[in-house]
């Protein structure tokens, strides 16, 4: 059982070598977060629930790579499973682009979204690099995964972790998942399987992410931004801070000429636009 | 199972075959996994298709569905022929050295002892030479030595008859073969881990028996980490199975009395296994009188007395069997008026189910207790089933889910857990005990005013509960575990149970699970302190919940230890010989606990049976002493081993001897091999009442590999029809590289899956055909389980 203790920094290590696909934390998680699920739609058989949004805070991706051989090694690599999840990143997009601050980072070092504050207004949503969050539509709020605030505030670890058979999801703090990851990654080079890696263990994405995954393939190939591209909205804010500059200073230069135009002689009346246009336009 | 769940973290190498417990089984799957995490133990999984299972694996074969006896006899052949069987296990543990009749024999596809106008062969003609005093020879070097015999019988499984036979490439096998090979040495250990693909076919006893043989030679049987596991199919089926739900035993593994048995010495003379060695302890043969009567005082109590025969005539005995198929058999045959359905929805788990709605169309009444709607007690509304022509009038009797009470449970591991009720009954729900109680209270009371042919078994029937319309389980567990009825006390080992009528026992094999002391299947002292609750230290746990029998968690653990009591393998011991303290340490020994192996006369090993060891050649099943290759019913291609006898010489066909219309399909109409299935997402049919499931997996659909897709112009989504000679279904494709094509014999075959959960009652299945409409209407011979997982059928388009 893992102590919690508020100050202290907590995540998930999501092996994805030993996710076995059984969707436990998809389900768990519904029914602690009683989320009701989306209409019951076929996916492609194995994966129905499509994508992470507001009612699903833990979808198991599938990516087959299976080859039609006789004989094959699973290992984990041919049939690409990973439970994922809001990765509560340490540089969180959503939370530098809430315009309310219903997102906050919590005394566990988890990205929070405040329902009671949210006022729906889908910039997190589209900052998100993951596709996390989703809207939800009765209650016009942000939801994502909470990473079970409710429960760590009692001491208990999160439902997904807390159902997962296999040990794939496991919760703890930070330091210390990072620590058993990196033991974990060494055991499978060991047995050689070399492209096995971790993701978001370090600060090379999002300065690190406190849910964090060990991986059986580049990140691309689960859908998720390398380290090249993982970047914040902020990155916008260089090329944003100099068009404002320049708007500025063309905008300086047009009034300056139309100043000076009022000097000159008022030519023939334009038509009018046939299109109405409301009182005080322009 | 031999062992349980969490001791295959013990294993070398773990051999999963007509099993996918990643997805059927995912919470006990993890002690696969930390198996292979936290010792490098191997996987291999043989299996039609690349499952979530195979995806964690360290190697998937595809293998022909149906094929697992050609795979293991491969095997089997591989570890003779290299000599890398456990020599001294095989000696000391196994009936190896046993010396057949020279009556036995096996030729073109036949054993000895076959009747071809009943389809039996008479099992007693494979039997062992015996010596004056009544006892079986032994001789290894014998040339009819078990050993020899089964150097002979299983020469014919070459790699390359096991590529003709399973599709899996010779090299591939060889590789597997190797592995496999090793764990011959005492320091090694395999387990063999199988569920309903191996069950669920014509041929299915002789699919696990043909692991179980491959297991003792490699000495692997009583080991922890070892065994021949079979992973059940939901929560409480071996509860079922110990208590006597399958049709030829009574609680206990007490065989059903048969036609003849006059009285209780028949009975026992014709079921309990013989003394063969004069070291063999024979402890069921030797005590079976005594379970037998014990049983019969806990139903009949002061009833039951040795002037009676302990009311011996009480008991049917049945001249036909009463196996699922039998039953639906006899309804066809309009030979039922009524049947009561408790558990399950007989419309989805039987195969043909346009046979089984024709059945129950036939019958007067159907009774369906259970929490929800079924597809049986909505029968009349399947697709193509005319409502008005049913005349059959259906009762729906609530009953209560198993969070609404109470009572035990037994996993696969033998354990009996012990649960307490979450909620209590919705609306007017009953436990299905109380429906029962309360229907027998009116029978009898029937009987009481009217009399009947033969009252005695309904009138005198014991029912010794405080309210006998509403027994609680915690009296039925009293009752079942059994008294002493001279103190009245709980008995709390079945040694205690006597044969004079003094002792009662609802079902031996449970016999000390509530003692005086309480009730053990509520104990849990597990991991919140490992040190003290697993001293030996190798997952036994004997403070949490009880295991059948008397708390032991590996069967046959005598084997797991040398003649001399020494474990084969110090690291991993499962008991072994305490010289100084005179007796047995670790696991509840399998064996008596106190009897010094180096001295003479000491107890053979398996205690069990009557030879005193595990049983490479057998007559304790129906269709023959070693298991032999037979092809599914429906199959593509001639048994290459022996075409004139193709398929078993002794599944019982119903639909010929009732006079019906033949149901089966060849490969000339039906090209397809196909296997039916459980997905992860569903719990049989009963899910379908559960939002968030149906949410995961919507849809009826099959799993179609991606070159015949190509071939039939098939997308991923499409809408198919996939139909056999019995039925069809319309369902959505799921294209895959995951099931592809083998090499059968040289002939190209491709497999199609199908999963089941899907049918007409539920909050988002729509009107769909049940996927029991492919199935065939045919069995094993020994159990009649039938053969789910293995038919031909077509595939189109639509």
């Amino acid at each position: 059982m893992v102590e919690i203790t508020p100050g202290r920094a907590y995540g998930f290590f999501t092996d994805t070598s030993v996710c076995i696909g059984c969707k436990a934390c998809e389900v768990a998680c519904k029914e602690w977060n009683q989320l009701p699920g989306n209409e019951p739609v076929f996916g492609d058989g194995f994966d129905n629930t499509g994508s992470l949004d507001s009612q699903n805070w833990r979808h198991v991706k599938f990516i087959d790579n299976v080859a039609d051989e006789t004989m094959q090694a699973g290992d984990g690599k041919a049939w690409l499973m990973m439970s994922d999840v809001c990765k509560h990143c340490k540089h969180a997009s959503c939370l530098e682009v809430c315009p309310t601050g219903a997102l906050i980072r919590t005394e566990f070092d988890t990205v929070y979204i405040q329902p009671d504050v949210c006022n729906g207004c889908r910039d997190c949503i589209a900052a998100c690099p993951y596709g996390v969050i989703g809207l939800d539509e009765h209650s016009n709020v942000a939801q994502k995964c909470t990473l079970c605030y409710d429960r760590l505030q009692g001491g208990m670890e999160p439902a997904c972790a807390k159902a997962c058979p296999t040990q794939s999801i496991q919760f703890g703090p930070v330091d210390e998942l990072r620590a058993k990851a990196s033991q974990r990654l060494d055991d499978l080079h060991g047995q050689g399987i070399a492209q096995a890696q971790l993701y978001g263990a370090d600060d090379s994405v999002y300065g690190g992410l406190n849910a964090f995954f060990l991986l059986m393939d580049k990140p691309e190939a689960y859908h998720l931004p390398n380290a090249a591209n993982a970047v914040l909205p902020s990155r916008n804010n260089a090329r944003g801070y100099l068009a404002t500059a320049v708007t500025a200073v063309l905008a300086v230069i047009g009034g300056l000429v139309a100043l000076r135009r009022r000097r000159e002689p008022v030519r023939e009346p334009v038509p009018e636009p046939v299109r109405k246009q409301p009182e005080g336009g322009e | 199972m031999t062992n349980h769940w969490r001791d295959i973290r013990n294993a070398d190498l773990i051999l999963i075959n007509g099993a996918n417990p990643a997805e059927a089984h995912p919470v006990g799957f993890q002690w696969m996994l930390r198996a292979k995490l936290d010792r490098g133990a191997k996987i291999i999984h043989a299996d039609p298709r690349f499952t979530r299972t195979s995806a964690v694996a360290d190697t998937h074969l595809r293998i022909r569905t149906g094929s697992d006896v050609a795979y293991f006899g491969g095997l089997i052949n591989y570890v003779l022929q290299n000599e890398l069987y456990h020599k001294d296990y095989v000696q000391y543990a196994t009936n190896a050295a046993f010396v057949v009749k020279d009556s036995y024999q096996f030729k073109d596809g036949l054993f000895n002892g076959y009747d071809p106008q009943k389809r039996v062969y008479d099992a007693t003609s494979w039997a062992y030479e015996t010596g004056p005093d009544g006892f079986a020879k032994t001789d290894i070097q014998n040339p009819r030595s078990v050993l020899n015999l089964m150097r002979e019988h299983y020469r014919r499984y070459t790699p390359d008859m096991v590529a003709r036979i399973t599709g899996i490439p010779q090299d591939q096998f060889l590789q597997v073969a190797k592995l496999v090979g090793e764990m011959g040495r005492p320091d090694k250990v395999m387990t063999i881990v199988y569920a309903v693909g191996l069950t669920h076919h014509t041929t299915g006893v002789q699919l696990i028996r043909s692991g179980a043989v491959l297991q003792l030679l490699l000495g692997n049987i009583g080991r922890p980490g070892g065994g021949m596991n079979a992973e059940r199919g939901h929560a409480n089926i071996q509860g079922n199975t110990d208590h006597a739900i399958s049709w030829d035993i009574l609680p206990g593994y007490l065989r059903v009395p048969a036609p003849g048995q006059h009285n209780l010495t028949d009975y026992v003379t014709q079921s309990a296994s013989k003394k063969l060695q004069p070291t063999s302890l024979n402890f069921f043969g030797d005590n079976y009188r005594k379970f037998m009567v014990s049983l019969m005082k806990a139903w009949y109590g002061e009833k039951a007395v040795s002037a009676n025969e302990y009311a011996f005539d009480y008991l049917p005995k049945p001249a036909s069997n009463a196996s699922w198929l039998s039953i639906f058999d006899q309804a066809l045959r309009g030979k039922m008026e009524g049947l009561m359905l408790s558990g399950m929805t007989a419309t989805s788990i039987g195969p043909d189910s346009n046979q089984v709605l024709q059945a129950l169309s036939k019958l007067k009444w159907l009774c369906v207790m259970d929490a929800f709607a079924t597809t049986s007690s909505e029968f009349w509304r399947a697709p193509g089933v005319d409502p008005k022509s049913v005349q059959t009038e259906v009762l729906m009797l609530p009953a209560t889910h198993w969070i609404e009470k109470d009572g035990s449970f037994t996993n696969s591991g033998r354990w009996a857990q012990w649960k307490e009720q979450v909620l209590p009954p919705q609306g007017e729900a009953r436990h299905d005990h109380w429906i029962l109680a309360e229907v027998f209270q009116r029978v009898r009371d029937l009987y009481q005013q009217q009399d009947g042919k033969f009252p005695e078994p309904v009138l005198a029937l014991t029912f010794p509960y405080a309210d006998p319309r509403r027994p609680t389980l915690d009296e039925i567990a009293k009752e079942i575990n059994g008294y002493d009825l001279t103190t009245g006390k709980r008995l709390a080992t079945f040694a205690g149970l006597k044969d004079d009528g003094s002792t009662s026992a609802g079902d031996w094999i449970y016999t000390g699970h509530y003692p005086e002391t309480g009730n053990l299947t509520k104990r849990r002292d597990g991991i919140q302190n490992p040190a003290k609750n697993d001293p030996t230290g190798m997952g036994f746990y004997p403070g949490w919940a009880w295991s059948w029998p008397l708390n032991r968690r590996v069967l046959y653990n005598r084997a797991s230890a040398d003649a001399q009591g020494r474990p084969w393998d110090p690291q991993r011991p499962g008991i072994r010989w305490d010289p100084t303290a005179a007796k047995w340490v670790g696991d509840v020994p399998d064996y008596p606990p106190t009897a010094d192996p180096t001295k003479p006369g000491a107890p053979l090993p398996f205690i069990m049976t009557g030879e005193g060891t595990g049983r490479l050649f057998s007559n304790g099943v129906a269709d023959g002493p070693f298991p032999e290759h037979y092809e599914p019913v429906e199959s593509p291609i001639d048994n290459p081993l022996h075409p004139s006898v193709s398929a078993t010489p002794v599944a019982f066909l119903y639909d010929k001897a009732a006079g019906r219309d033949n149901r089966f399909g060849t490969s000339a109409d039906y090209p397809y091999v196909a296997t039916s299935y459980r997905l992860t997402e569903h719990e049989h049919y009963i899910t379908q009442q559960v939002e968030h499931l149906v949410q995961l997996q919507p849809e009826p659909f099959v799993e179609i590999p991606a070159e015949l897709a190509k071939e039939k112009g098939i997308k991923n989504g499409d809408k198919v029809r996939v139909s056999s000679k019995r039925g069809k279904l319309e369902v959505r494709a799921v294209v895959t590289k995951r099931l592809g094509a083998l090499q059968i014999d040289g002939k190209k075959v491709y497999q199609i899956g199908i999963p089941i959960h899907w049918g007409f009652v539920g909050i988002n299945t729509g009107q769909h055909w049940l996927a029991n409409a492919l199935t065939p209407f045919v069995g094993d011979a020994s159990s009649r389980t039938p053969e789910f997982k293995a038919f031909l059928v077509n595939l189109e388009k639509m």
